[in-house]
């Protein structure tokens, strides 16, 4: 059986995941090796369980992408963090010297082209938390993937190393804020 | 004034208070003067007035007299009767029976028989409650300024050092380094100028022996100071007493103005060469200029920060000169030593911490006050026989030693004895002589958290280690005892501490995390209690790498 | 003046005895991680990442102003150094507001640098986010208190090479800030003669030329040696060529 791959996108700008693909004709090797069970990429919509490795992209910045932070903990054996956002908060986490409330007012009333309003009382729509956090400070992360965002071949070495079974030891190759 | 002169004023001195019938004593330091201890004062000599007692009775206002939790304190000198919880018309009612009538006010009795008095062995407190804070002469009268005239007119700067090094006595601040070498390095430091300072910016939570050694008996301190100035070659000294004591430094300036008066400072001491002043700098209130170098930073004009040693003080210290600097406690010890000898000095305590060392108990204990205890005394009965113990009904726990730098000592350890050595073996510290008693009902992970806030708020900022790592040992403190804490962050915990303790700058952040540490070897099960795994928790480093593609 | 011998990770080395132990390694080419250190200013020991052992004691000694003794045994490169030295940009990241991603000198910081030579892969301790003021109320430059890592460069430099004095410290511990004059915004100081050297010892991005874009600023700190021979040498070196 192949190992059972999944991406998640949390608070990020999906930047991480072009990157994913700018792997371009590698995504063919990939596709050999791995099952993509679960992606932004991908039609599924529900996290599945046994999964052997889950890339995370982007901060946790509200209550779904906690609730899904831990979703992916309970059901994957690896998580990696994916980018500078999940790593260490980076653009994401800019907010978080602001207060909230700030922030709702500044994206949806002073922003706003029409209908300014703070959406509340929505149970669809998530509660943004007081800060963004990096994911290893919500779950326990196995691996971490730097670079905003991480070029395609930090990924494709990552993820290679993965595949092999083992943990990529980034700093040693691939280390890059920023 | 030559010593001929200083024996005279000490024999007039004696005879006047000899004319006195009876001399009342009241404490006037800051703890019973925080409780009513004024309007005791003025009480009493209300009540002398209106019987016309005035030249019959003297009143002095004097240094602790140690039961600070009793206070205020009033004491009949002569017969040696000491009265407790005097307020206004207690303070008459001594006048009128005991004095006028002859019988002792039962109900305010202090039994001075007790433990709490018999156990104590009083060196550097040994005025206090006998002469008054505010006169040189009663001071003088009591065999002040003697060592200082011997000093300076029999002794040569380096037979006083010796004098020191025999009497064995260790730096009081906490660290305990041996007073006299370090003399000695000043002594034999080349440069036409010294310092001699004296660090009086007490600050640990719960600590108040140097206060009441200011407060009480000022002019030991200038003493011990001038004798320090001879036997190095300095003429120059600084007294940096924190803002938050004003009655010690109005006491300080007023011993100063009567030392320079008496000409005991000032130029050519005792006819001799030695010449000698001493000047106050107040601290703004920042602990962490209690370091010596931030000290010195200080008192010259700088933001209080510390630096790097080597080198010392004693080689390069207050601009640039050989500096002498000691704690107040050590300084106090100074005059008795020179008077009476290094061995006498060397005699009491043990072999390795001797003379002996002020405490301020406080916190769960029943006598709560300023004690007096030969080096060496076991703990158990400091805690036990003169602190009376824990309150009714619960039970001792722990005794904080050396306040946030320190560490705490549990109940297996009650027999141990206090010194230097034997502190340092259960991961405390002497300190400068702050004692805290926690009882059963005290919550080690609080205590802890509290001394760790005290350095987030106290830390200089100047070194990473400190400034960020206090912030971080005290979050991991809160999300704990707020049982929001995993086993990851027991060990980050652990390890934040260990690193901050390796790698601060100055004393203030190698000791900061002690109190976590210490109470983690003792009480290592009231942190574990409180941490919880949430559903799911994976701790780190489970990750196999042969559980992958497996 | 003495020349020394002593030994740095197992090698023997000789060294003057009024240099300090970073000099002395440097000299023999041993690599000692620094931030707050900068060849022309004095120091002040206040980053920790030069913290060495030496045999005998358990402490551990910043390189920069330790001096050495005869016989000395330095260890620069222990276990324990690495660890704490990457628990220090730990701490360094974890206390400001650090998005490399957009920050002028992304590519050409020292934090950054320090960061990789560390291996750090992620901050153990959480973030703080502290809520710090950014001042463009100078003519060319900007203050970025986000970025700034407390190493006290530029208030040396200022006061020690250019003689302004117009940076200094206000608050203690963490709310420790760089201000400037009376804590007054940058553009309205009396004592600043934007002269810049602020701009170029400052390891990252919290003082920068304004106009640049993400990655356009790159620092160079060598006009400090060129200024600090020709006053104490009487010496003007050549800035491009190596030797001096």
């Amino acid at each position: 059986m192949k190992p059972r791959v999944a991406t998640a996108w949390l608070g990020g700008c999906s930047g991480c995941h072009m990157s994913f693909l700018d792997m371009d004709e590698r995504l063919i090797e990939l596709a050999d090796k791995m099952d993509l069970v679960y992606s932004p990429i991908i039609d599924i919509k529900n996290f599945p369980g046994n999964v052997d490795v889950t890339l995370v992209e982007g901060a946790v910045a509200n209550t779904e992408h906690e609730e899904m932070a831990h979703l992916i903990r309970r059901n994957s054996r690896i998580v990696v963090s994916f980018g500078d956002c999940a790593v260490t908060g980076n653009v994401t986490a800019m907010r978080n010297s602001l207060t909230r409330e700030a922030v709702l007012d500044r994206s949806y009333v002073q922003l706003a082209d029409i209908t300014p309003q703070i959406p509340r009382d929505y149970p669809t729509i998530a509660e943004l938390m007081t800060t963004a956090r990096p994911l290893h400070e919500i779950i326990t992360v196995d691996a971490f993937i730097h670079g905003c965002p991480p070029t395609a071949d930090q990924i494709w070495y990552a993820v290679s190393q993965l595949l092999e079974g083992k943990i990529p030891a980034l700093s040693n190759v691939y280390l890059r804020y920023g | 004034m030559t010593v001929e002169e200083l024996r005279e004023v000490a024999e007039t001195e004696r005879a006047r208070q000899g004319n006195f019938r009876h001399r009342i004593t009241y404490c006037s330091a800051a703890g019973c003067a925080s409780c009513g201890g004024i309007a005791v004062h003025e009480a009493l000599a209300k009540a002398l007035k209106a019987r016309n007692l005035e030249n019959e009775v003297e009143l002095a206002g004097t240094g602790c007299m140690g039961l600070c939790g009793e206070g205020p304190l009033v004491r009949i000198v002569g017969d040696g009767t000491l009265y407790q919880r005097v307020d206004v018309a207690v303070a008459e009612k001594i006048i009128e029976e005991h004095i006028v009538q002859g019988k002792k006010v039962a109900e305010n009795l202090v039994d001075t028989t007790d433990p709490f008095f018999a156990s104590q062995v009083k060196i550097v407190l040994e005025n206090c409650g006998t002469t008054d804070s505010e006169k040189i002469d009663d001071y003088i009268a009591a065999g002040g300024y003697e060592a200082l005239a011997k000093a300076v007119t029999e002794l040569q700067p380096a037979g006083v050092v010796e004098e020191i090094r025999k009497s064995g006595l260790r730096g009081r601040g906490g660290a305990g380094y041996p007073t006299g070498l370090k003399w000695g390095i000043v002594r034999k430091a080349p440069g036409e100028q010294k310092y001699v300072v004296c660090n009086a910016d007490e600050g640990d939570p719960g600590a108040f022996m140097d206060r009441s050694v200011l407060e009480g008996d000022p002019h030991r301190v200038l003493e011990g100071m001038a004798i320090g100035g001879y036997a190095v070659g300095a003429s120059q000294g600084f007294i940096y007493v924190r803002a938050e004591y004003p009655l010690a430094i109005e006491r300080l300036r007023l011993a100063i103005k009567h030392a320079e008066r008496a000409g005991l400072l000032g130029n050519r001491i005792f006819d001799s060469q030695f010449n000698f002043r001493i000047d106050i700098r107040i601290g703004a209130g920042a602990f962490v200029c209690g370091e010596e170098t931030a000290l010195i930073r200080s008192i010259e004009g700088k933001r209080g920060r510390p630096r790097p040693r080597p080198p010392y003080p004693s080689e390069k210290g207050l601009w640039g000169a050989p500096t002498l600097i000691n704690n107040v406690e050590t300084f106090a010890n100074i005059a008795p030593i020179i008077r009476k000898g290094g061995a006498w000095f060397a005699a009491i305590g043990t072999p390795k911490s001797t003379g002996t060392k002020v405490f301020a108990l406080a916190g769960k204990i029943r006598n709560t006050g300023l004690i007096e205890v030969p080096m060496g005394i076991p703990l158990r009965k400091i805690i036990f026989d003169i602190g009376g113990g824990t309150p009714e009904g619960t039970t001792f726990k722990a005794a904080q030693t050396g306040g946030p730098s320190g560490g705490c000592i549990p109940a297996e350890s009650l027999d141990l004895p206090v010194d230097y050595e034997s502190l340092a073996t259960v991961g405390s510290i002497m300190g400068s002589g702050g004692l805290i008693v926690m009882d059963s009902t005290s919550n080690m992970v609080d205590v802890a958290k509290y001394f760790m806030e005290f350095c987030v708020d106290e830390s200089c900022g100047k070194c990473v280690p400190c400034r960020v790592g206090t912030v971080h040992i005290h979050g991991l403190l809160e999300k704990i005892s707020e049982g929001r804490g995993t086993t990851d962050d027991l060990a980050l915990l652990e390890e934040l501490c260990q690193m901050v303790k390796d790698t601060s700058l100055c004393g203030l952040g190698q000791s900061a995390p002690n109190p976590v540490l210490s109470t983690l070897r003792f009480f290592r099960n009231e942190y574990t209690e409180l941490l919880h795994a949430p559903e799911g928790y994976v701790p780190s480093g489970t990750a196999n790498e042969k559980s992958i593609a497996q | 003046m003495a020349i020394l011998t002593l030994t740095i990770n197992g090698e023997h080395v000789s060294g003057k005895d009024d240099e300090s132990l970073l000099a002395i390694a440097e000299q023999h080419g041993i690599r000692i991680p620094t931030l707050c250190h900068l060849d022309g200013l004095s120091d002040v020991g206040a980053c920790r990442l030069c913290l060495v052992e030496i045999e005998g004691t358990p402490r551990l000694f910043p390189a920069c102003t330790t001096k050495p003794r005869e016989g000395m045994v330095v260890s620069t490169d222990t276990e324990r150094l690495r660890k704490y030295r990457r628990m220090i940009i730990e701490f360094l990241a974890s206390e400001g507001n650090h998005q490399c991603a957009v920050c002028v000198v992304n590519n050409h910081c020292e934090l950054q640098n320090m960061a990789y030579e560390t291996a750090l892969t992620h901050v153990s301790v959480p973030y703080l986010y502290p809520k710090k003021e950014l001042d463009a109320s100078h003519e060319n430059f900007i203050i970025d208190r986000n970025r700034c890592i407390l190493c006290t460069r530029c208030v040396r430099v200022c006061h020690e090479v250019e003689g302004a004095h117009t940076w200094d410290i206000a608050g203690r511990g963490i709310d420790c800030e760089i201000i400037s004059d009376l804590n007054q915004p940058w553009g309205t100081s009396e004592s600043c003669t934007s002269c810049g050297k602020c701009v170029l010892v400052c390891p990252t991005g919290a003082l920068i030329e304004k106009g640049e874009a993400v990655s356009e600023m790159e620092k160079k700190t060598d006009f400090l040696r060129y200024i600090v021979t020709a006053r104490q040498k009487r010496e003007w070196v050549n800035l491009d060529s190596d030797e001096e």
